[in-house]
Parts: C-alpha cells; structure tokens; sequence
C-alpha cells in the first residue's frame, strides 16, 4: 500500500482508548453486566467484529504478541485481515500459537488449549443481551437484569424441550455469572461453554454495533442454565479428529469432495497442528484412547 | 335482652319513597312508618293489592333496597344487627348465615345445573359439599323435578320448573329468617302442598317466616298472622 | 357482628391526575378476600385508571394504597421497591387484561406461558413445570393436548382462559380483571364468568373487574362502584345498587342496559 498516512498506536486515538478502558474496568468491577461504550468508527463495517477490535486496540501494548481466530481457524480472511490491521496500525508481534499469545481476539470459539494467567481473550459479540429475542424492549431487559428478573430465560429453555426433546439451544447457550447476571457468551458453541468456568485468563466481551462491553475477571463461576432433569450437557462427537485424532476437541465438518464426501477435523486448527506436530502417526495410537 | 323474646325480626317505622330522577326527579313515596315484628317459629302474611309494596317489604328485610328511615333489626343468637345501617360485608354475611329469600324470579347463572343451584345455596351456608348435595337431591325430588333435569341449567326449564328450583335453593339451608315472595305462583295443586309442608316444617324448626301468597287456600294454611300492608300505604 | 377480619386492600383518597385533566379523584375502597368488587362506569369514566392505580401501575397524585401482604403485615403499595413490587405482581397477584395479547406471550407455547411465572420465581424442574401447567391448562378447560401450541391458534375465549391459567398457577389472592368479556361472544363470556367464580368460591380469591357491563357485574360481583366524570357516584352490594339505584347517574345507567 502506497503510505505517507501514519496511525496512532493501534488506530484509535488515547482518548477513545481511555473512554473503553474505563468501560472495561466496569465491566470487570461487575461481572457479567453489559456496560455501555461509545463505539468509534472502525475502518470494517457493523458486524465483521468492530466491538472486538476495538477493544483490542485499547488494551494492546507494543510488547504483546496477537492471535487473531475466527471460528478457531487463523487462516480465515477475517482472522488474516485483522491480524495484519494490527501488524500495520500498531506493529505487535502475531502468531497463530495459543500458547505464545499474550491477547486471543476470536470469533465465535475459545482455543482447545486451556489459557493460563495473564492472557486476555478478546470475543467478538453481534447481540449482547441474551434475553433480546424474548424481550424486544432494551428499557425491559435493563429491569429485568437489575432485577435479577431472569424467569424468561428459563422459558425460552422448556420451549426447546416442549419443541425438540431436549434444550436445542446449540451456541450463544445462556449462562449465570456468580450467580447474578445472565451473560450471552458470544456465538461459541456451548461446547466450549465451561472453558468459561473459572479460567485463568481475563475474558473480554466487545459488541461494536450494540455499544456493550462485558468481562469475566479471571476464576469466575460461570454456569450454564438448565433444568434439574434436563442438565447441561456438552456436544459429543461421534468420531474422532480425522487429522490428529483427538476425542476431546470441537469438530469442523469438512465437504471434501462433490460426491458427499466429508471429514471431521479440529475446528482450532492450532491445536491440531500442535498435536500433529508432536507426536507424527498420533492417530493411530488415540483409536484406542 | 329479654330472655322471653323470641322476635327474630324487628322491624321500626320503615318507609320508602323512590326518587326517579329519569324522569324529572319526581318522587314516588310507597310506604311509611312500617312496623311490625316476626316471631321465632310463626308465618306472618303480608296481605294488601296489587302495588301496595308487599315485596319492597321483602326486599327491605332482605337488604335488596335500601329504606329512607326507620329501621330494621334481625338477630342471630344473641344479638340484633340493624340491615339498614349494617357495613356491606356484614349485609352479606347475615345473608349467608340468617335472611334466607325465595323471590318470584329465579335469576339463572349461565351452564349451571339444577342441582348444583340447590347444593351450592346449602353449601353458602356452610353445609359441606356431599350433605348439601344430598339435602338439595332431597328437596328436587319433593318437588317432582325429575332426575334427568338435575345437571341441566334452569334457564331452559318452563316457568313452574323454575319456581321450583327457586324454591328448593331457598329451603335446602336452614336460614332462621325466612322471606318468600308468592312461592306458590306457578305451582299445581301437588307442589303447592309440597310447599306448604315445607313452611310447616321450618315453623317447627323454629324459623321466623314472612310471605307473600296470593293464593287464599296456601294463605290459610300457613299463616299465623295477617298483616294489611295498606295500613302502611306511604 | 363483624368478624373483625382484615382488609386486604385498602383504598383511601386514590386521586390521579394529568395536568388538568381528571384520571380519578379521591377514591376510597376496601377489598377482603373472597369478594369480587366490580368498577362499572362509561368510557371515560376513570375505571381503568382507578384499576391501574389499584394495580400499581401508575402512581396516584394523592392517596395511598394499603395492603396485607402473605405474611400478615400490611404495607404501603407505593412505599415498595421495585424489585418487591414486581415480586408481589408476579406471585400474589393477577391482572387479565382486556386484549389477550397484552398478558400472554404470543411467542410462547401455552403451557410455557402458565410456566412463566412459576420460572420466574426459580421452579427448575421440568416435569413439574409441564405438570403444573397441564393442570391449570385443564381447570380452565383447555384440552391439555393443546399444552405446546401457540396462542396465536387460540380463539379469543381460550387465549382468555389461558391468562386465567397464566396467574392462578402461582395461588395469587387478588386478581385484577380489565373487561375481560369483552369482545366474546355471550355464550363464551358465561363460560369465562363461570369459571371466575368457580375460581373465586374455591380459592378464596379477591378480584377487582372492571366491566362497563351491568350483566357480568350482577352475574360476578358482591359489591359494586359506579364512577363517573372520575369519581365515584354510588356503590354499595351488587344487588342493592342495580335493583335499587338512588343517584341519577346509575338510574340512568341502569336503564340503558339492555338485559337488565
């Protein structure tokens, strides 16, 4: 690109990134709770991960390393466009390791490989408020949260399992945060709920488009809602990784050729690699496992 | 309180005048200076023509209109209560436990049946749901309403058939105040003498009973007292 | 002679009003359990408004609302917090609206629906919810097979009697009920009116209904109001003020209706 523009530190100017580090302390204060922030204009339009990015730029430091996924791939053209908007505006080092980042912005999934203290993950939000398709009125909903006035949500379960049997709800799945706020936890598959659960990093939620910021400081109880004889149950897969052979790990389905051919494989393509790396011919031995 | 008095209704220089303000406010005075009292066990007969105010007697004793003076005191055990000053909640419980009232109109309540009519009025006075259902199946078979018709609701039934299930409604709880406006209006000859064992019966028990009968053969059956309601003609 | 039983709610100097303009003016009432009072009044006439104060869903320029609450002790309404407020909404108390569709969620099975409030207040059983609500599904007289359809299917009799479901499910003892007849056909109106009082002889319930229909109060009420112009112009029992109207207004009202 022919040059001559030159951005501040990560494109927004300090002002801006003061105003959204105060909305996450808040946010952080309060576990959970949606806090309001003015959403600056972002060079990407509504819905391709404004929220996310913006809080990115305001807590990024020069010394920190970035991971960008988007549906735990680092390869997808969102995760390469952001990634290289930082490289450009703000010169961090990037990677596609979840281990070497300092900051993870992701896109609708949380790494396989459990997070260690002092990383922050960054999520992409498009609707905030988990009970908004019950609830059309924000002014209800605030009441509703300020309230504790959460009996709606439950109704929207025993929906799905009045309708299918059991609760359908696959990804955004409502969870409690200590027992107070009802938090959407982004479009993640409910997979990946319990990573949640009193991880060791700092979780920050951004929706650009809706204005709200909301965080899960570190070792927060985040539980998933249910019904006492229908519980919360992770997606089990019936097969394992066809590439590394994990059981444990949230799987792509993969169309491999014209004639219905398909394959399973890690959604967290870095974690896949990693394994594949380590151990060559790993498949074969985890058949067993 | 005098132990020797067995007056259960008292009732001291009632009158009534309707102000109809539909049309210009004129005033229709219909009764002054009412007095009369009803003792424990007796039938008296209110008597007089047609428009004199016999039912707005009724009707006053009952708390159904109100009266411009005077008053009117009915007791329960030991104590009189005045149905012209009492409180809404006491008229209505006094309903309930003492003033007991067989209007010449059976006001029906939609789907209904028959008997459940009669078991409820019993059950209102506090008789519990099988012996009021029994008592009231007593009273419908007296009074020749066949069984089949039990279930159904009264407002189909011919005018008699009604009059009947008003009648049984008003006898199945045994109220000590007894109101009956012309019982035995659309009655035959053999539900009449059902009526009028029933009278009887009560008067043993002990229930103070004022009526309306247009029929001289009823009338003289039943009646202790007579009294011309003329007399008071406002 | 009076028992000495407590009010459950007590009305004293209800006054609301808009600028100038007149909601209703100094408003007194008590309600005792098991009776149903009955506002009746033209349009225009402040029963919706007086309702919606008893309701607390609006505030009074003057007047207080007292109320004894499930616990014995007897609380100022407007004194409450909101959380209380809405507690007490949801659990001891009902309110039918006129338009189904304001008290029921259109979006949402019937039998989640008569849920509702049970979630609300933290039942997180499934089954026992489900059965709760086939319950209640079947006092209103709602073929339970219908417990996973939509309101939206419901004709408006049965969308009536499912909002009756919808607020007995948690035991209230008050029930607010804004013209719930209207608009239905006669003989689904006696079906509703029936199982009100049904509802009423059973549990004991209170309700306030406002109804600009002289037949559903006779047929329903034990004590009437009569309002106009926002204040109240006659009241006394039901039969007494129908039979034996005093004040112009009612005799007018009186002989206007059509069934008498």
């Amino acid at each position: 690109m022919t040059g001559g523009v030159s951005y501040n530190f990560a494109y927004l100017d300090e002002q801006s990134k003061r105003t959204i580090r105060r909305a996450i302390l808040k946010a952080i204060a309060i576990p959970g709770y949606q806090v309001p922030f003015p959403s600056r204009e972002m060079p990407m339009p509504y819905g391709w991960g404004t929220g996310g990015v913006q809080v990115t730029a305001s807590i990024l430091g020069p010394h920190d390393v970035l991971k960008v996924i988007d549906q735990g791939a680092d390869d997808t053209t969102n995760a390469v466009s952001i990634r290289q908007f930082f490289a450009r505006t703000a010169g961090v080092r990037t990677t596609t390791h979840t281990s070497e980042a300092s900051i993870i912005q992701t896109r609708h999934r949380i790494p396989e490989a459990p997070l260690a203290e002092g990383q922050i993950i960054v999520y992409q939000v498009p609707i905030p408020e988990p009970l908004r398709f019950l609830e059309p009125r924000e002014s209800e909903t605030r009441q509703m949260h300020a309230l504790e006035d959460y009996g709606l949500m439950h109704v929207k379960l025993y929906e799905d399992i009045a309708r299918h049997g059991h609760i359908a709800t696959a990804y955004a799945y409502p969870v409690m945060v200590e027992a107070r706020y009802l938090m959407d936890p982004s479009p993640t598959p409910k997979f990946d709920n319990p990573k949640m659960h009193m991880s060791p990093a700092l979780q920050l939620f951004g929706a650009g488009r809706e204005q709200r910021i909301y965080a899960l400081p570190p070792y927060t109880r985040v539980v998933s809602l249910d019904f006492d004889d229908h519980p919360f149950a992770r997606t089990r897969f019936e097969q394992p990784c066809a590439l590394c052979g994990a059981r444990d790990t949230y799987l792509d389905e993969v169309v491999t050729d014209d004639s219905g051919g398909r394959m399973f494989v890690c959604s967290d393509t870095d974690y896949c690699q990693g394994r594949r790396t380590a151990a060559p011919g790993r498949e074969a031995h985890d058949e067993r496992r | 309180m005098d132990p020797t008095d067995t007056a259960l209704v008292r009732v001291t220089g009632v009158a009534k005048t309707f102000v109809m303000h539909l049309r210009a406010g004129a005033t229709l005075p219909v009764l002054r200076e009412v007095s009369f009292e009803v003792h424990a066990g007796e039938c008296v007969v209110l008597d007089g023509p047609s428009g004199v105010g016999k039912s707005c007697i009724l009707k006053m004793i009952f708390g159904n209109y109100r009266i411009d003076a005077g008053s009117i005191l009915v007791r329960q055990g030991q104590q009189w209560t005045d149905v012209a000053r009492a409180s809404p909640r006491d008229l209505l419980r006094l309903r309930q436990c003492v003033i007991g009232y067989i209007s010449q109109f059976l006001r029906t309540i939609p789907r209904v049946g028959a008997l459940e009519v009669v078991a409820q009025s019993a059950r209102d006075h506090g008789l519990e749901a099988a012996s009021a259902r029994a008592r009231a199946a007593d009273l419908l078979g007296r009074l020749a309403i066949p069984e089949r018709l039990w279930q159904l609701p009264p407002a189909t039934f011919s005018g008699g058939e009604q009059q009947r299930i008003n009648i049984a409604r008003g006898f199945v709880a045994m109220h000590p105040v007894l109101l009956l406006d012309e019982p035995t209006a659309s009655l035959d000859q053999k539900n009449r003498a059902a009526v009028v064992e029933f009278i009887r019966h009560r008067k043993r028990a002990g229930t103070a009973l004022v009526g309306i009968f247009h029929d001289e053969d009823v009338k003289r059956q039943v009646a202790d007292r007579s009294i011309d309601v003329s007399r008071f003609r406002a | 002679m009076s028992a000495g039983e407590e009010a459950l709610l007590t009305a004293a100097g209800l006054t609301k009003l808009y600028g100038a303009r007149i909601g209703c003016v100094d408003v007194s009432l008590d309600l005792y359990a098991g009776e149903v009072l009955a506002v009746v009044g033209e349009s225009g006439s402040g029963k919706s408004t007086l309702l919606s104060l008893l309701a607390t869903q609006l505030r009074p320029t003057h007047g207080r609302i007292r109320y004894r609450m499930r616990d014995g002790v007897v609380r100022d309404l407007f004194a409450l917090g909101e959380a209380e407020r809405r507690f007490l909404l949801r659990t001891d108390w009902g309110f039918v609206h006129q338009d189904a569709r304001l008290g029921l969620r259109m979006g949402v099975s019937a039998g989640g629906n008569v849920g509702e409030r049970l979630m609300a207040v933290g039942w997180r059983n499934y089954g026992s919810i489900r059965g709760e609500a086939l319950d209640w599904l079947a006092r209103v007289e709602i073929e339970t097979g219908r417990i996973d359809d939509l309101p939206t299917t419901f004709s408006g009799g049965m969308r009536q009697r499912l909002q009756i479901a919808k607020n007995m499910v948690t035991a209230p003892r008050l029930v607010f009920m804004d013209e719930p007849t209207g608009g239905l056909d006669v003989s689904v109106q006696a079906r509703l009116l029936d199982l009100m009082r049904g509802l009423v002889a059973d549990h004991g319930l209170a309700v306030v209904i406002v109804t600009h229909d002289l037949a559903v109060a006779r047929l329903l009420s034990h004590r009437l109001i009569v309002m106009r112009h926002g204040r109240v112009i006659e009241t006394g029992l039901t039969d007494q003020v129908l039979d034996d109207p005093r004040e112009p207004y009612t005799q007018l009202l009186v002989s206007a209706d059509l069934r008498g």
